[in-house]
């Protein structure tokens, strides 16, 4: 993909994404993200783009924003300089640690942002979908925080194997449907709270949980997740004494590399997406979008998609739920194009390895889509011996032990060997 | 005559003959692909227009009904290509014009000019794409109007009447009105406020008006037929097919 531009188009582009001036005011990052929804929702969207234009940036909503990110979601979170995996690799390892963010995740700072928004634009309802539970768990903590009820849309392939944040959501005054349709998964929830966002698009709030979707969805939920990059940016500076040569983050739909890469991109830095390799290259047994997909519509935007010849869009496969989904936001699109960030992938025995190999070294029981980052750094540290790697630790594992039971652990901890 | 005026002429007729203007929608290749143009010819014959609907993989406008059916055509194998090389094969046999319902990632990646080319030759006389809003269609009606191919607008109870108004203007073939805010096939009745919705887009719009959305029976067609030029029939129409009962009958039955 990255010689879909010639090579000055591709420097126009990033310099303008560097700028800050992606996305367009069509919602276009470059030739990728739009607004393709159904006419009834048309008018939803454009309260909601001009509610964001509105509040956004204004100086009592940002106030209110970062009081509820230091005192409700324990911000900011840790820089933690890991020495063990640092010696493993011959490298330099350090972790932004979104796992410490209340309800365990990076998926907080976005859903408590668009649940502040909501209420300022005066919604009845919040509804939402989620794939590893953890934005649904989120969304049900913000919408409990700002006092507004809460309907979340989730596979059911993924509600088994996810379940204790189906029960986290409950306790936390949260309705979690069950979606039978399609492939049971991320992308059928999606689908079924469009569905029913189109039944009441005056008094429901739909509060997406990544950089997907139409605009202004993609440009919302980056804005609200760029405090893990200007966090981390600064941890850097302050304790490792300089910017990493390069930072990993894993890509789903792509809300946390999002917001790790973008307050780096005008940064000597490299910067390295991780999609879920599933267990092979064929279409189906994988989720790395980037990495085969072609450009097409999927749920609102023009963005790289896995689809076949038809434009019939494939199911995926991942171990990890969070991962599970067969679009990507448009604007990793875009940075993949103009070569700005390189997207590799992991296949599930290689993320599994590296969550335990986590474990044991550091002490922290990483999320499995996390888990695909730290398998791409270990590879990337054996190429470039030395290096300052810094990896987006998205969220914690605590949700993957129905997964995990099924994967007896290999490693036994190296304190007593 | 351009492709995208034979929609308003059958319509025309209709109304002309006293009655509202029918136009049943079919999921292509639901239940059997081997039953395509049997089924096709059946609602052609008892239809004004008729509305092919293109399998998706994510049909997120519409409700279970028509998911199903469309998970089921492409189960078996339906494609756009197979579509149509299925209408050239019937060449001059169907009447009715044929409107092809379809999201845009199947036109996007078929290519719109071999799309609207193909259209032509078999018979098609018009596009709705219902995730494909006015501010994103400028390049696929460049495509269908060079071959006088309509791109129909939809509209909504929810749709500012600003907005409305370009809508109906940038409308080809006629003007699909949306009666209820919602997906195809729920569960509501027809709002109250039908009567006035549909005489404001009748007020605005210079070609005909046709509703659709919770349509099931002959008095919704009747009642829709008092103030729009025709009737679209999806949901209940597949649940007929659903069933393998007689989708002709059903038709018939819903003119009283």
């Amino acid at each position: 993909m990255s010689t879909m531009f010639a090579a000055d188009e591709a420097k126009r582009l990033l310099d303008a994404a560097i700028r800050g001036e992606m996305p367009d005011e069509r919602g276009r990052f470059g030739p990728f993200g739009g607004r393709y929804v159904p006419e009834t929702l048309m008018p939803a969207f454009e309260r909601l783009e001009a509610g964001v234009k509105e509040h956004l940036h204004e100086a009592g909503f940002q106030a209110e924003y970062r009081r509820e990110l230091r005192e409700w979601v324990g911000r900011p979170t840790a820089l933690t300089y890991a020495p063990r995996l640092s010696e493993n690799w011959g490298a330099e390892v350090w972790l932004k640690r979104e796992d410490l963010a209340h309800t365990g995740a990076h998926k907080i700072n976005n859903a408590i942002g668009q649940a502040l928004l909501a209420k300022r634009l005066g919604a009845k309802r919040v509804i939402a979908e989620t794939g590893a539970g953890q934005h649904g768990v989120a969304s049900a903590a913000a919408c409990a925080r700002v006092g507004l009820p809460c309907t979340v849309y989730m596979g059911a392939v993924d509600m088994e194997r996810q379940s204790p944040n189906v029960d986290r959501m409950h306790r936390l005054g949260a309705e979690c449907v069950a979606v039978e349709s399609g492939d049971k998964t991320l992308r059928a929830a999606i689908d079924e709270a469009l569905r029913n966002w189109v039944t009441d698009p005056h008094g429901t709030y739909y509060l997406i949980g990544s950089v997907v979707g139409p605009h202004p969805y993609p440009y919302l939920v980056r804005e609200l997740q760029a405090v893990i990059g200007e966090e981390a940016r600064q941890q850097m500076l302050d304790q490792a004494g300089a910017l990493p040569d390069a930072a990993f983050a894993c890509v789903g739909g792509g809300s946390n590399a999002i917001g790790l890469f973008y307050p780096l991109l005008g940064d000597d830095v490299e910067l390295i997406g991780v999609e879920a390799g599933g267990t092979g290259t064929g279409l189906g047994q994988n989720a790395a979008t980037l990495a085969t997909g072609t450009p097409g519509v999927l749920q609102g935007a023009y963005t790289i998609i896995l689809q076949d010849d038809d434009g019939q869009v494939q199911e995926t496969h991942s171990i990890s739920a969070g991962l599970d989904y067969s679009g990507v936001g448009p604007e990793h699109a875009l940075l993949q194009a103009t070569g700005r960030v390189k997207y590799m992938s992991a296949e599930d025995d290689a993320a599994l390895e590296a969550l335990e190999e986590l474990c044991a070294a550091e002490g922290i029981l990483t999320a499995l889509e996390t888990s695909h980052a730290f398998a791409a750094a270990k590879e990337y540290a054996k190429e470039n011996p030395g290096k300052k790697i810094l990896i987006g630790n998205s969220g914690r594992g605590d949700k993957d032990m129905p997964t995990l039971t099924k994967y007896p652990a290999r490693i036994r901890s190296h304190a007593g060997a | 005559m351009q492709a995208h005026e034979r929609i308003g002429a059958a319509l025309t007729a209709a109304n002309d003959a006293g009655r509202p203007g029918l136009l049943p929608f079919i999921t292509a290749g639901y239940p059997e692909p081997s039953e395509f143009i049997t089924t096709l010819k059946a609602v052609a014959e008892a239809g004004d227009v008729v509305e092919l609907g293109i399998p998706f993989s994510d049909p997120m406008a519409d409700g279970m009904t028509i998911q199903r059916s469309s998970f089921e055509a492409l189960r078996k194998g339906v494609s756009l290509k197979w579509i149509f090389d299925q209408l050239d094969s019937v060449q001059g046999e169907i009447d009715a014009p044929l409107v092809m319902m379809s999201y845009l990632n199947p036109l996007l990646a078929f290519g719109y000019d071999e799309l609207a080319e193909r259209a032509l030759a078999a018979g098609v006389c018009g596009f709705i794409v219902p995730d494909l809003p006015f501010e994103e269609s400028a390049e696929l009606r460049e495509a269908l109007d060079a071959r006088g191919l309509g791109l129909i607008q939809l509209v909504t109870p929810a749709t500012p009447d600003e907005r409305l108004r370009t809508l109906c203007e940038a409308s080809r073939g006629f003007v699909y009105a949306v009666t209820i805010t919602g997906i195809t096939g729920g569960g509501a009745s027809l709002p109250a406020d039908l009567a006035d919705y549909l005489d404001k887009v009748s007020g605005m719009s210079s070609i005909p008006v046709c509703a659709g959305f919770g349509i099931r029976e002959a008095k919704d067609v009747a009642a829709v037929g008092e103030h729009a030029n025709g009737a679209i029939v999806g949901s209940a129409l597949v649940e007929i097919l659903e069933k393998s009962e007689d989708p002709r009958r059903f038709l018939e039955s819903l003119l009283g």
